[in-house]
This record gives structure tokens, C-alpha cells and sequence, in this order.
């Protein structure tokens, strides 16, 4: 086996007994990177010296005895995640030439546990997009099959991860944006709870909705991730700390929304779903019918919501400052700036903002009420298995509705857990497995069962 | 100023920018007057992508206490919100602030207002005089003025940020951030005023207040202090009382009390001219230029600015406890209005007395230190007042024992028997003729020997220097 194709887990081991070094391990992701980013374009900034060196230090406090938990990892940012002194673009040619001068607290943190940080990766700009094609930069690739999206926004982050190019990946989710491309490339994606993560230092695409998580090659490293990430920060005041209790798999009782039955799921994935919901009663949990009523508003009130808070967020790049002029701005960014200008104008912030918030706690309503039925729910992660590039991408609309089964999180606040859950037409798929607030381990508990059953993460890519 | 045919409604928006250490929303200091530009800042309160604002707990707290000082009611609830606009001392496009839901609501500000007492306009009925108080003190001869109390509603406390500072150098505008996310409290009032007066009594009284609470200079000079009048007039007739005129013009960012009170004045004439010729005053905003002596339009508003208000999303709401409210509240102290009422009737001192030593803490606060050591001395409050108020003694130079001492030197001279003391001098004048004309051919010694013969005769102790004095007076 590869040193890139490690998981973070078995990277840490063979850090620990020396059967080979960090700079090993990051050279392999850099060789993995150049050989095959030219066709992914999953990297929009590779930082390979900066990542020798810290591998080199990583080495020399392995070898002083130093244990930390990312030590000597070769890890990616999603290039919304603000790295001092390595340009951070948000995929837009706004920040073509930005460089900010301060790190993300995940950055700190990750950097801090002792990680090596390879590089940048593509994304939607501003993570306006489900699938990676409304990138500044170009497209990222789909490394299951280059004629595919690979999901957005976070795509470089997944397919870094999915093709080997690093162990781990740092990704947002603001309506799926871990979620969706963690799905289509078969990897573990984690949309933590609503304040779990600190989001500060992380471009800001909408802020009450903004969940700061990660992609991992399996359940366990995702855990390790946030183990790191996750906690109260004094620089964001929406971040908590709170713990939630764990049980064993065969108390619980997971549920299936009924509503999601008739909301047009493509057949390949309904079988692999049903088969999900098989393995997880066969590894002893309860699985039935709960009801989400107020889950077919959740596409409307989040994009109100969401172009809202864009509309405000967008507003600091005005070509004073950062370079750039307005005019940089692509159509999704231009199209939401006006669509969020437009629902909190006076005379209309009634009828629109007002209305999706009041929408959106009934989605929590019903969040919590189902939470008092059941310990986990599960839902597909997209309606459809990955689509051809190009195919949604002059129809806005369509492209939107790619999010019907993973906003509904954002706007309860909830964590999302994303798990491969097999290949339709040889494209990858997965579930989420979506729990109440900070309820995260429960997620990971839930799983780690279903993946150790699987064993889908086994599976690569054939680049 | 009144006038027979229109009535002046104004309106008052003041900012004050509060002095705590840190800035609103990050840790960088919040002081910038004399600051080296753009030395205090960072990622928040310049705007970076991904920068978060975490608000200040020491300003919230403070500008509850504002509320609190003025008679607001604090709602347990509270959040900031975002107003969006355009400007380039603005970094992140939007500032935070407060709409709908405010710290600080519903609370009044009494004014004693001097007036003329042959005012004619007195005689009429008006919104305003319809809240106005009993007379405290009806007449004081010296003055032939009425004083009247005035209640000048208080719509809103709120909290917010401060903007950059632009500065404009030839063709260069600059922007210094120092000043951005200095924690900024806006007080705005009902449009109660009815006269520029009205207003620089209020804005002398609010001055006052914040400086008593210790959270901020409410120096003019600085801009810690800023003023917004809006003013409109409308026709003096009963029916119209409590009805807002269609038209409103604001006066902006006015950084002196008298120019406020210029501004007031140039605008009311200028509105009285237009309504007379038939014609509504614009709604428009103006700023107010010194060297022209008028005010100045900045834009015409067709309707209200649209800021897109919607709640901040990066804060989360503000939850209080009765109890925290309670407990900021015993964080007040005295304000100037009971320590006023309380030098009066505790120290028997005359309104005008009171008024001059509570009118700074500092003052007040050496006056009462003062009286504990006059105790001892059998040197009354009144006597101290006086000398505080008519000698100009400089309160930083003098300690409090050092001013009883002066009380009590310069009284024990006052009380000798001064006829006792004028005849004695004539006497020893008389009966020492040659060191007289000694004296007054030249020899300066000679005085020493007649103030010898002088402080012999008079029997009560008495200052040297006084008698030197008195006896040259006597040799002219």
C-alpha cells in the first residue's frame, strides 16, 4: 500500500514506530498531487515547501518523543479557510491576489496538532454551488470518472481526499457543501452542529448557516478531525461546548423520513439505501417511519435565507480594498447578491426574510420533536448519483434542488454525517446519518458500525 | 427662540463614544486620539474576510447603564443587528447595530429651562408645555427669569460601532481604522425640543450624565461626542399639537454645542422663509458649515434610506436577568440631578451653588471631602462653597486640608475689629512723626518700626503683611 492512500489512523501508527517519516508520507501527496491535479483540479494552491518543512519539523518532535494527534498528517484547506501568508481565493478572481494575514482558528488548531498542510483546494466561488464547476479556477473532476462533477462546493477538498492527495481535508457546509461532494466520491464527509466548529477566519458565504467540518477516508479519522477542529472559541461567538451522552447501537432507534419517500429519489440510489437500512438493522439497531412536514419548505426558506446573509457577507469586497473590482463577481455570486439585496429590502423583508426564519423554526420544531422519537435519522445526501458536468449548470434551479435532503440541517443547526453507501453505474453515493445538536459521537458511533460492515472506503478510484 | 405663527419641532440624536479599553467587537484599544493611523487594528475591526465580531461585555453593560441613568426600560431581551450601507470608512460594508430591539427604551431627560418671563408665546398651549412640571423656583430677583422644568422624551439607547476615519489630503481621501468598532451609544430623543436652547440645555445635561457614570469624556472637542438635530416647524395652532410636520431635515455630525445651537437657529429662519412663500422645506440631510455661518445640503432624500436591517447573525441574541439589570443598576452612583437636590438640602446651599459644584464630579466630589476636614475646624459647607465658587481655587493644586487652611487664615483676618484697628493706626501714625517722614524721605525700615508699634497696640493676632499694608494706605 501507498503511504497517501493511509488513513489518518494507520498514518499516526506508522509515524509512531518509525516505519516511515512524515517528509515520506507528505512526498508521496505531493507526487500523488502532481501527477494527477492537472486532471482533478482539485488544488488551486499547493504549498509543497512550506509542507517539507513542516513535515521536517513533524519528524524532529516524533523523534523527541512528541505526540500529538494530526502529527506529521498531510492535510488540504478548502481555499475559503484563511492561511497567513499563502493566498486564500474563495475560488473567486475577487481574491485572485489575496493574502491574508492571519490564520483561521481551524487553520491554528489543525497546525497547532502537529499537521502538515499541502495545499489549498478548488472550490465554488464563495461556495456558491453543489457541483464544483462554478469555481474561478475551473472545474474540479469527479476522479471516479473525469465526465463527472464531483459535488460542491468543498469538490477539491473530497477529491483530495477521495484520489490520495492528502489524508484529510478541511471543508464548509452551508446547505451540503461537505455532505454532497464527501457522497460522490465516496468518502466520509462531517457537517458538525451549528457552533461545535469555530468559524472564525473562515470566509463567510452565510453565517447562521456556515458549519465548519471535514473530509476523512473513514469514520474514525473523522472523529480524530474534529477531536481537533471542534470547541469553544473566544473569537467566535456562536461556537459552545456541550456533550451529549452515547449508547449502545442496539438501543437505538434510527429514523427514515417519510416524506423523503416521495421526493423523486433517484431507483439505483433507493436500493442502496433500502440495503443501508438492511446493514444497520442487521447490526441491531430499530429503524422506522418518522415525519419532517415542514421539510418540503426547507429548499425556499433556505434560499432566502442563505442569498440574504451572501447579500451582506459579499458586501466588504467592493474594490476599495483586495484588489479586485466588483465586476470579478460571477454570475452565481451577482444572482444571490441580488436575490438576498432584494428579500431583506424594505416593504419585502416581511413577506420573504421574516417569513423563511419564521419557516425555519418549525424545521427545528420538527427536528425536535422527531428527536424525541428516534436517536439518528438517515436520508439519502442527494437526490441523484453524480451528474455529468455541464448537465445543471445553465439551470440554477435544478442545480439548487441537488440540496432538497442536506439544508434542512443547516437551518436546524444539526450535525450531518456523511458515509459511502455503494455505486450506482460505478459512481459513488452515500447517506446521512443526521442526529440532534452535538450529537456528533452518536454519529460517529452509528457510523463506524456501518462502515466496519461495508468496508466501502476500501474502494479507490482508478485515476 | 419662539415664534408667533410656527412652532419648531425638533428631534436629537446624539452619539457618544464610550471609553473602554477595548473596541466593541476585538480586543485592539479603543483610544485613537493621537494615535499613530492604522496602528490599532486587526482582522475584526478591519473587515478581513472570515473576521468575527465578539461584542464587548464592559460597553453592553455601560450602555445599559446610559438607558438606566436617562429612565429607560431595559427589555430582557436584545440583539445587533446589521445595517447595510455603502461607504469607505465602513469595512465590512455593513455596521453593526441595533434596530428593533434595542438595550435601552422609553426613558426622559428634565430640563430646567430659563425663559424669558415676557415671552408672549409662553401664553399658548403646546405639547410640550403640556408635560412641563410646576415651576421649581419660580423667581429669583436677579435674573427676572422663569425657570421651568421640561421633560424631553428618550426614545431609544442603543449600542453600535464606530466607523473609520476618512481623511482628505489634496486629491487622497485616507482611512484610518483606529476609530473603527469604537464602541459607539446613540440617544435618541422624541422630537420634543422647541428651541435651540431646549437642546444645548439637554445636551449640557446628557454631557453631564455620561461623564457622572465615568463611561465616557463626552469631549466635543475629540468627537467623542456627535450631534444629529432634525428639525421641522409646524404651524402654531392647537389642532396641530403631537402632529409631525411632512418634511424633516437633518443636520449632521455637529461637533460643538454652540454650532448645534447655530445650526438650529440658521435653520429654523430659513424653514420660516420657505413655508411663508408657500413652499415645503426639502427632506434633505445638510451638514453644517462654520465659515459660512449656514447650513449646507449633503443629499436630498426621496424616501428613507433602505439599510436592509436584519439581525446580526455572527452575535447571537442578548438574554438578561432582572438581577444583572439590578446589579448594573447599583453601578450608577449619583447622579448629578440627586447630588444637586442633596447639596441643597443637606448643605443648606443656594440652587445656583449647588448647581456650580455638582456641575463635575471631580468638583463635587472635593467639595464633600472638604467639608469632613472643615468639620473639624467648625468651617461650615456654606463657608466652603463660597470660597470654592468665588476664589477660583484650582482643585488638582490645593488638597482639601489645604483649603480649610486658607478658609481658616483668611477668616481669622476678616474677624478682627477693623475700626479697632484703623484707629490704632491712626494713632501710631500721629504719634510717630519722624519715622513718618523717615518713612516717606526714603528709609523702607522705617515701616517695620510703625507696624512694630501697631500689632503692640492692637491686642487680637493679626497678619503682618494686612498691617503693612494698611499702614502704607495711611502714609499716602
Amino acid at each position: 500500500m501507498k503511504l497517501n492512500e493511509l488513513t489518518i489512523k494507520e498514518a499516526r501508527e506508522g509515524l509512531k514506530s518509525k516505519k516511515f517519516s512524515s517528509v515520506e508520507l507528505t512526498k508521496a501527496c505531493l507526487e500523488q498531487i502532481k501527477k494527477h491535479n492537472k486532471d482533478l483540479n482539485a488544488f488551486i494552491t499547493v504549498t509543497e515547501k512550506e509542507a517539507l518543512d513542516q513535515a521536517k519539523s513533524a519528524d524532529e518532535l516524533i523523534s523527541s518523543g512528541q505526540d500529538l494527534p494530526l502529527l506529521g498528517i498531510p492535510i488540504a484547506l478548502k481555499d475559503l479557510f484563511s492561511t497567513k501568508g499563502i493566498k486564500t481565493t474563495a475560488g473567486s478572481k475577487v481574491l485572485e491576489n489575496y493574502v491574508p494575514q492571519y490564520d483561521a482558528t481551524v487553520v491554528k488548531k489543525i497546525k497547532d496538532a502537529g499537521a502538515v498542510i499541502v495545499g489549498k483546494t478548488n472550490l465554488d466561488a464563495w461556495a456558491h454551488g453543489s457541483s464544483g464547476e462554478n469555481s474561478d479556477f475551473g472545474p474540479t473532476k469527479n476522479p471516479w470518472n473525469k465526465e463527472y462533477v464531483p459535488g460542491g462546493s468543498s469538490s477539491g477538498s473530497a477529491v483530495s481526499v477521495a484520489s490520495d492527495m492528502c489524508l484529510a481535508a478541511t471543508g464548509t457546509d452551508t446547505g451540503g457543501s461537505i455532505r454532497l461532494p464527501a457522497s460522490f466520491n465516496n468518502v466520509v464527509g462531517l457537517k458538525p452542529t451549528y457552533g461545535k466548529v469555530s468559524r472564525y477566519g473562515i470566509i463567510a458565504m452565510a453565517s447562521s448557516l456556515d458549519s465548519i467540518g471535514h473530509f476523512t477516508k473513514t469514520v474514525e479519522d473523522s472523529e480524530i478531525m474534529l477531536s481537533v477542529t471542534g470547541g469553544k472559541d473566544i473569537m467566535d461567538a456562536t461556537t459552545l461546548e456541550k456533550k451529549h451522552e452515547v449508547k449502545p447501537l442496539k438501543k437505538m432507534k434510527i429514523g427514515i423520513v417519510a416524506q423523503y419517500s416521495f421526493m423523486g429519489i433517484d431507483k439505483n440510489l433507493k436500493t442502496l439505501l433500502d440495503n443501508a437500512d438492511k446493514q444497520l438493522k442487521k447490526l441491531g439497531a430499530n429503524t422506522e417511519y418518522i415525519s419532517l412536514p415542514n421539510t418540503q419548505y426547507a429548499t425556499a426558506c433556505y434560499y432566502i435565507i442563505q442569498p440574504s446573509e451572501v447579500s451582506s457577507n459579499l458586501a466588504r469586497y467592493d474594490g476599495i480594498r483586495y484588489g479586485s473590482a466588483r465586476q470579478n463577481f460571477g454570475d452565481e455570486a451577482k444572482r444571490r447578491i441580488m436575490l438576498g439585496t432584494y428579500t431583506l429590502s424594505a416593504g419585502y423583508y416581511d413577506a420573504y426574510y421574516k417569513k423563511a426564519m419564521q419557516v425555519r423554526t418549525l424545521i427545528k420544531q420538527d427536528f425536535n420533536y422527531a428527536f424525541k422519537k428516534v436517536d439518528a435519522i438517515i436520508t439519502p445526501v442527494s437526490p441523484t448519483p453524480p451528474w455529468k458536468l455541464g448537465e445543471k449548470i445553465n439551470d440554477p434551479l435544478k442545480m439548487y434542488l441537488s440540496d432538497i435532503f442536506t439544508v434542512t440541517a443547516n437551518l436546524a443547526g444539526i450535525p450531518g454525517l456523511s458515509v459511502p453507501i455503494g455505486f450506482s453505474n460505478g459512481l459513488p453515493v452515500g447517506m446521512q446519518i443526521l442526529g440532534p445538536q452535538f450529537s456528533e459521537a452518536r454519529l460517529f458511533q452509528i457510523g463506524y458500525a456501518y462502515e466496519q460492515a461495508t468496508q466501502w472506503y476500501k474502494q479507490k478510484p482508478k485515476l | 427662540m419662539k415664534n408667533d405663527k410656527y412652532i419648531p419641532v425638533i428631534g436629537l440624536e446624539v452619539h457618544v463614544e464610550l471609553k473602554t479599553k477595548s473596541k466593541m467587537f476585538c480586543s485592539c484599544k479603543a483610544e485613537y486620539f493621537g494615535e499613530k493611523p492604522n496602528t490599532n487594528t486587526c482582522p475584526v475591526c478591519l473587515g478581513l474576510p472570515g473576521a468575527l465580531p465578539v461584542p464587548n461585555q464592559k460597553a453592553i453593560e455601560w450602555c445599559v447603564m446610559i438607558g438606566l441613568s436617562l429612565g429607560c426600560k431595559i427589555p430582557l431581551f436584545s440583539k445587533f443587528d446589521r445595517k447595510n450601507y455603502f461607504y469607505p470608512d465602513l469595512p465590512k460594508g455593513y455596521q453593526i447595530s441595533q434596530y428593533d430591539e434595542p438595550f435601552a427604551i422609553n426613558g426622559s431627560l428634565k430640563l430646567k429651562i430659563k425663559n424669558d418671563p415676557f415671552d408672549k408665546t409662553q401664553a399658548f398651549g403646546s405639547e410640550a408645555q403640556a408635560r412641563r412640571g410646576h415651576p421649581e423656583q419660580s423667581r429669583t430677583d436677579e435674573k427676572l427669569k422663569i425657570d421651568e422644568e421640561k421633560i424631553i422624551r428618550i426614545r431609544r439607547v442603543h449600542m453600535e460601532e464606530d466607523t473609520a476615519k476618512l481623511i482628505h489630503q489634496g486629491q487622497d481621501s485616507l482611512i484610518d481604522f483606529n476609530r473603527s468598532g469604537v464602541p459607539l451609544v446613540e440617544i435618541v430623543t422624541q422630537p420634543d425640543f422647541e428651541s435651540a436652547q431646549e437642546v444645548v440645555e439637554y445636551l449640557k445635561k446628557l454631557q453631564q450624565i455620561v461623564r457622572y457614570l465615568g463611561v465616557s469624556d463626552a469631549d466635543m472637542e475629540k468627537g467623542n461626542m456627535r450631534l444629529e438635530p432634525n428639525i421641522s416647524l409646524r404651524i402654531n395652532d392647537k389642532e396641530l399639537i403631537g402632529k409631525l410636520p411632512n418634511y424633516k431635515v437633518e443636520v449632521k455630525n455637529i461637533n460643538s454645542f454652540r454650532f448645534v445651537e447655530k445650526a438650529i437657529e440658521y435653520e429654523i429662519k430659513r424653514q420660516e422663509e420657505i413655508l411663508n412663500n408657500g413652499e415645503t422645506p426639502a427632506q434633505e440631510t445638510m451638514g453644517w458649515n462654520e465659515k459660512k455661518g449656514q447650513t449646507v445640503s449633503q443629499r436630498i432624500k426621496e424616501e428613507a434610506n433602505d439599510y436592509r436591517y436584519f439581525p446580526e447573525p455572527d452575535i447571537p441574541p442578548i438574554r438578561f436577568t432582572q438581577d444583572q439589570i439590578s446589579k448594573i443598576k447599583s453601578q450608577i452612583g449619583e447622579l448629578p440631578e440627586e447630588k444637586l437636590k442633596r447639596f441643597q438640602a443637606g448643605f443648606g446651599l443656594s440652587a445656583y451653588d449647588a448647581e456650580i459644584l455638582t456641575r463635575e464630579k471631580p468638583m463635587a466630589n472635593f467639595f464633600e471631602e472638604t467639608i469632613i476636614v472643615g468639620k473639624k475646624h467648625n468651617v461650615n459647607p456654606k463657608q466652603i462653597a463660597n470660597f470654592l465658587i468665588n476664589r477660583d481655587i484650582d482643585i488638582n493644586l490645593t488638597l482639601p486640608a489645604q483649603l480649610i487652611q486658607i478658609i481658616l487664615n483668611a477668616t481669622q483676618t476678616d474677624q478682627i475689629d477693623e475700626k479697632e484697628l484703623e484707629k490704632i493706626i491712626d494713632k501710631v501714625l500721629k504719634e510717630n512723626p519722624k519715622a513718618v517722614s523717615d518713612y516717606k524721605s526714603g528709609k523702607q525700615n522705617a515701616i517695620m518700626f510703625l507696624m512694630g508699634q501697631v500689632m503692640k497696640n492692637f491686642k487680637e493676632k493679626i497678619d503682618a503683611e494686612k498691617v503693612r499694608i494698611l499702614i502704607m494706605e495711611g502714609l499716602r
